[in-house]
């Protein structure tokens, strides 16, 4: 069993299960951290950026104005940003059998890995991960597609000229696998493969191995790959003894850790996982227990930063801006914490005073984001299901729209434009600061020190985030709302579930590099987690000593148990073995046929031996004076005892035969073969068969 | 033989108060706890005496299961939890626990308040007997116990209902509680997969009808609807306030807006608002098509529909009602009836089946003079239409999820006995299944074959396997051998030698020796060099050693050769073999 490590991002893992000849892909998250060496994309023109100096090296050797353009002492690249994508080298893609989501911000690569790549296997997701995962991915799609940029740069990744560049542009790694984001048409595609499950269903096959065998017959009249095929007989293996079961993660709507596992072997994945009560299921955690091997992934982000301290601190410092006439920019995700953002915001704006305020959220997703939200009823916690029994509408957020507190718009072009006012609130993406609306802000509100720019997600450095936008008057604030397991609380679940082997990134074992006398920031372990980085291949470790079978019923009704011990009974199985698809039964062996007729004979012969069942083993000893009284009852009388080292030498006189006992065996030596099946009888009755 | 039993306590060749006991693995099951609505005594309820003469039924049932909302199906459930006295687990679906406990109050009110009864449930009980209940959602495998599970299906037809697939070991049992198999125009279809459950209990409403598409039932309503506005009359149509209402709803919203229609369209009750809220809030369980769109229009907004009161039942002109409960047993729907019924402009429009006793039931049997209560009559002039819009599957929908599921035999209940007789032939001719209608009180008793689970021992299988080669041939299956050991609850299947190790025992050899004669001239060595080649050709397929010290092995067999003391052409065969050998094959040899 070995775990192929395609993402070294700890909380946008991608990581490929090889268990029981069935390949399993764990998430496929996209690190967009890459973008930040890029130039934002304004959506209207904007003359900074445009007048912004191209990058000559020192020396003026190198001259790549064109590509590349230096802000405030730091070089970013002119073009449409890029992605970094998990590694694809590793191992074949269209070997994958199943992907496993866990959490609609662990999808995002998806269509990079089920498009072009010759993967037939199937998606596993649940509904809200589904849903609004699809609507992330347009969001992306949309914010890219809006303001094109027919440039490309790619002289600055040739190794001679990026090892000349300064950083952090020089440290970036793997450059030539960065990637423009994906098409709507790849999107769709890539979402059609998605199958939805539901938490702790058993996912154990689809409709039915009929259907197998159509689409397969199917795929021989019509041109045939043998690659095919196989892929045809994988996904039965899959399905006939390992299966896969998504669990409550308690991070967001939707959010699964998953099980996998057969009769014997279990491996947990936990990614992102939280503990905190917010709007979605609580995390199931006993479920996990058992397990072999227990991958972890997706801890939080910020281990020292409380989210409820965080969201006080939110709250203050936005109530602050509006009090002293400025605006609060708040770049964020379209779904997931922002949920938690106006939850909060809802009890806070009429204590605050500033139920006049505007709050603007700006996405071409903003109002699906919202409206998906209200109908997850079976997704979310206890206290927002109790409310749709009502029926009222799970989040508060829909009291705001209806008040006209809280206003969505697709972009800030149309009604927006002539509806907005100021001072307010805008929630928009990306948080990145690098495309999306929330340029448009930044250029707009970034000169005046009145505004304030709120930090909430905690994916990208803020401090890198703002570099293109320097010298900036704005205010910022950071507080990074990371809803996901600390330290403590992970090592208290490990506790509980006590996996035999913990998984984890490498980030885990060590403290950050920022704080490294913090020895309480990594996992400490018996036995230490095995850790992982970008293209690490582990062997799983397993101890694995039985096996699931089936006895049909025709053979379990024809077994013999014989108690040897008080509770313990056993008994011998001769039977015929079927497996098939990891899957085995027993039946009873069937009678053989009648024997051909004497022409055949000669032939029998020939043939390698039938196999017959052998003997049962036996065990046990046979007690001399018992046995002698038993051999009396059988009309035997004469019998000289002679006794030896090891036991009792027997002669039979009248019978001319020596029976030898020992503790541990009997030897029979007698030449009449009904004497000697009669005395083979008589001792068997002293033993056990096993 | 392990055996599952299931006795209906209602539903059993009737329709109502559904409520069926299941046994299956020692494990005891209700499915559905509902009322009767042709009844008004004690036949109101399902007979829980059956299940004990005296007191709570907490101990004799494992759990509860309802499939939807509808009283004929979850009526009876306070009264049962609170009155008879049950506290294990109730399931039930987000919607169905949502919606359930108005159906359920608005029940009470009616019988209570209206016709002033006493000794029935209250309003705190329906809200204590909600506290039991445990949600469900679809396709999630719900632990109710160590052995018992439970996993709901999309059932199609009310927003919430679901089949439930009951399994305990290997053993299982399906109910589908009632189903629709076409999706319509707020709800997508039934579907399960090829579970191959023991029993498959379905319901029967519409054993022997095959209905025509559900476009031209559509068209025909609108028809009949249209032409009684036309020429001026009033349109009344029963109907419980959840469900088929949403969809005839929706029907006439598209209509009045393509045809620019202006009459009036009412939905009595204040239940309206409220239920289409609960279709809003739970649109992942409509269809395909509303689901998709939501964002952009919810088709749970109505324009043209507007509530009612009870003063609009004397306006002149035309108008259209919507009102409840649907089989014209009580409420609003039948103060409307009473005051219509004397015009033949009007209309009444059955949309669904109506249980015998009803005044449904009644008028679309033809019945024209009604006896009402206080021995007044009715006489109904107005016109009686019925359209069968209920959600039920009709007998080809159930052959068809009988082809889904598989199952190895077939249950009916929640239907006429003499329609169940034909459908029964059908499956049994079609499927060559068994299939039983129990009676009500009427256990049927199928005797299952479950396969037994046991651990293999690695190893062992390993040794099978590799004998075997990596591809077994299906035509030669192989044979292996080992020993059972069963401790406890564990059943363990390994090779003898881990048995004997296992189970702490010494192994104890068994060895015969006896002697041959056979006249042969050579020397002892050649002798026993003639038998080896003999051997060696004749038992193709074992291994024989011909070893220097003057013996030849056959597997675990001796043979030594030795000449008489007396004749030197006569030599002696020592032959010494083990208990487990094959004697056979030196005789063969012979």
């Amino acid at each position: 069993m070995k775990l192929y490590c395609l993402s070294g991002h700890p909380t946008l893992p991608c990581n490929v299960l090889k268990f029981k000849s069935t390949t399993i892909m764990l998430d496929c998250g996209l690190d967009t951290t890459s973008v930040l060496n890029f130039l934002p994309l304004p959506l209207v023109h904007s003359p900074r950026l445009s007048k912004l100096p191209g990058w000559v090296s020192k020396d003026g050797t190198i001259n790549l104005e064109k590509e590349l353009k230096e802000c405030a002492g730091r070089v970013f690249v002119d073009a449409q940003p890029e992605f970094c994508l998990p590694e694809r080298e590793l191992l074949d893609l269209s070997t994958i059998d199943v992907i496993l989501i866990s959490n609609y911000h662990c999808m995002m690569a998806l269509p990079y890995i089920t498009e072009h790549t010759g993967f037939t296997g199937t998606v596993y997701a649940t509904e809200p991960t589904l849903q609004i995962g699809r609507l992330l991915m347009e969001e992306l799609v949309n914010f890219m597609e809006r303001v094109p940029k027919a440039q490309s740069a790619t002289s600055w990744k040739n190794k001679e000229i990026q090892r000349m560049l300064p950083g952090p542009l020089k440290d970036a790694v793997d450059v030539w696998m960065w990637k423009r984001c994906y098409s709507m048409q790849e999107v769709n595609s890539a979402l059609s493969k998605v199958q939805l499950v539901g938490y702790s269903q058993k996912v154990v096959r689809i409709d039915s191995v009929q259907e197998i065998f159509k689409i397969s017959h199917f795929c021989f009249r019509a041109v045939v790959t043998s690659r095919l095929f196989s892929r045809l007989f994988f996904l039965q293996e899959l399905f006939g003894a390992v299966q896969v079961s998504p669990l409550s993660s308690g991070y967001s709507l939707g959010s699964s850790n998953w099980i996998i596992q057969s009769h014997h072997e279990k491996v947990s994945y936990v990614s992102g996982s939280s503990l905190l009560t917010t709007h979605p299921q609580p995390m199931d955690q006993s479920s996990l227990k058992n397990s072999d091997v227990l991958i972890l992934t997706g801890l939080t982000q910020m281990p020292t930063a409380n989210p409820d301290g965080m969201l006080g601190e939110f709250c203050s410092n936005l109530a602050m801006t509006i009090r002293a006439g400025g605006n609060v920019l708040v770049p964020c995700y379209s779904s997931g914490v922002i949920y938690d953002l106006l939850e909060c915001l809802y009890q806070f704006i009429e204590s605050a005073n500033l139920g006049t305020t505007p709050f603007y959220f700006i996405s071409p997703i903003a109002n699906s984001s919202l409206e998906f939200s209200q109908i997850f009823a079976e997704w979310l916690c206890h206290n927002k299901q109790t409310k749709v029994y009502l029926p009222e509408p799970p989040f508060p957020h829909a009291e705001l729209i209806q008040t006209n507190k809280l206003k969505h718009y697709p972009s800030i072009h149309g009604d927006f434009s002539s509806e907005f006012r100021q001072p307010c609130v805008v929630f928009t993406g990306h948080p990145s600061l690098r495309f999306g609306d929330v340029v448009h802000f930044m250029e707009l509100w970034g000169k005046s020190s009145l505004n304030t720019i709120i930090f909430t997600e905690p994916d990208f450095s803020y401090l890198d985030a703002l570099a293109p936008y320097q010298p900036l008057a704005m205010k910022c604030v950071y507080c990074p709302i990371d809803t996901r397991l600390n330290f403590h609380q992970v090592s208290k679940l490990l506790k509980e579930v006590q996996p035999l082997h913990v998984v984890c990134p490498e980030q885990y074992t060590q403290p950050p590099l920022t704080q490294s006398h913090r020895s309480d920031l990594m996992l400490e372990l018996q036995p230490p987690p095995m850790p992982y980085r970008r293209c690490s291949v582990l062997n799983l470790p397993f101890r694995r000593r039985y096996e699931r079978i089936y006895i049909l019923p025709e053979l379990a009704n024809s077994l013999v148990p014989s108690e040897i011990k008080p509770g313990v009974s056993v008994a011998t199985v001769s039977a015929l073995l079927h497996s098939k698809d990891n899957k085995h039964t027993l039946q009873s062996v069937p009678k053989p046929p009648p024997m051909p007729p004497s022409k055949k004979r000669k032939r029998v012969i020939e043939e390698p031996p039938v196999a017959l069942a052998p003997k049962p083993m036996l065990s046990g000893a046979v007690a001399l004076e018992a046995f002698l009284a038993t051999l009396q009852k059988h009309g035997i009388t004469e019998v000289k005892v002679e006794e030896t080292a090891d036991g009792h030498i027997l002669h039979l006189q009248a019978e001319d035969t020596l029976i030898q006992l020992e503790e541990d065996g009997t030897h029979i030596v007698c030449d009449s073969e009904p004497l000697r099946t009669t005395l083979r009888d008589l001792v068997l009755r002293f033993l056990q068969k096993l | 033989m392990p055996e599952i039993k299931v006795t209906p306590l209602g539903a059993g060749q009737d329709v109502g108060r559904s409520c069926i006991l299941v046994s299956i693995g020692g494990k005891n099951i209700m499915l559905d706890c509902g009322m009767h609505m042709g009844y008004n005594d004690d036949r109101r309820f399902p007979d829980f005496s059956y299940i004990t003469q005296n007191g709570r039924l907490t101990d004799f049932l494992d759990c509860l299961i309802i499939s939807h909302f509808h009283l004929d199906h979850c009526g009876a459930l306070p009264y049962m939890s609170e009155m008879v006295g049950y506290d294990g687990p109730i399931y039930m679906t987000h919607p169905t626990k949502a919606i359930c406990p108005i159906l359920l109050e608005d029940f009470r009110k009616i019988t209570v308040d209206k016709k002033g009864e006493t000794n029935f449930f209250t309003s705190q009980m329906i809200k204590d007997c909600m506290k039991k209940v445990i949600p469900l959602n679809l396709h999630q495998t719900v632990q109710v116990d160590d052995e018992l599970e439970i996993k709901a299906y999309y059932a199609g037809h009310v927003l919430g209902a679901a089949m439930v697939h009951i399994k305990v070991g290997s053993e299982s049992v399906v109910y589908t509680g009632d189903y629709n198999m076409t999706p319509d125009r707020h709800l997508g279809a039934a579907w399960i997969d090829k579970c191959r459950p023991d029993i498959l209990i379905s319901e029967s409403t519409y054993a022997t009808t095959i209905r025509d598409s559900k476009r031209c039932r559509e068209r025909d309503f609108l028809k009949k609807v249209h032409e009684s506005i036309e020429r001026g009359g009033k349109v009344l149509i029963p109907v419980f306030a959840l469900g088929r209402a949403q969809e005839l709803c929706i029907l006439l919203e598209t209509f009045w807006e393509r045809m620019n229609l202006k009459a009036p369209i009412y939905f009595s009750t204040g239940l309206t608002e409220k239920a289409n809220h609960y279709y809003k809030l739970f649109i992942t369980w409509t269809n395909q098509k509303i689901r998709k769109t939501f964002v952009q229009r919810n088709m749970f907004e109505f324009k043209h529909i507007k509530a009612f009161d009870r003063s609009y039942a004397d306006n002149p002109g035309p108008m259209v009602v919507f009102a409840t409960p649907g089989m014209l047993h009580a409420g609003q729907s039948l103060q409307i009836f009473k005051k219509w019924a004397g015009n033949e402009k009007n209309m009444v429009i059955m949309p669904g089946y109506c249980v015998q006793g009803t005044i449904g039931h009644k008028i679309l049997n033809g019945q024209r003079k009604l006896e009402m209560e206080g021995r007044a009559t009715l006489d109904v002039k107005l016109q009686v239409e019925y359209m069968s819009f209920s959600a039920h599957a009709d007998a080809k929908g159930i052959m068809q999820l009988i082809r889904m599921a598989e199952p190895r035999n077939m249950l009916l209940v929640h239907g006429e006995a003499v329609k169940m007789e034909f459908l029964k032939g059908k499956i049994e001719q079609e499927f060559s299944i068994d299939c039983y209608m129990p009676a009500n009180g009427e256990t049927t008793t199928v005797t299952t074959n479950p396969s037994v689970p046991v651990d293999i021992s690695l190893n062992l299988l390993k040794r099978e396997m590799a004998l075997g080669g990596p591809l077994p041939d299906p035509k030669k299956p192989r044979t292996m051998h080992g020993t059972l050991i069963m401790k406890e609850n564990s059943l363990k299947l390994v090779s003898s030698e881990q048995a004997l190790k296992e189970l702490g025992l010494n192994e104890h050899q068994l060895r015969f020796t006896c002697h041959v004669q056979l006249q042969d001239p050579h020397s002892d060595a050649d002798t026993l060099h003639r038998i080896y080649t003999h051997l060696k050709s004749v038992l193709k397929g074992y291994t024989i050693q011909h070893l220097p010290d003057g013996t030849v092995i056959v597997e675990s067999i001796v043979i030594k050769v030795s000449s008489s003391a007396e004749d030197s052409n006569t030599k002696v065969l020592l032959l010494s073999w083990s208990y487990q050998e094959v004697l056979n094959i030196l005789k063969r040899s012979k």
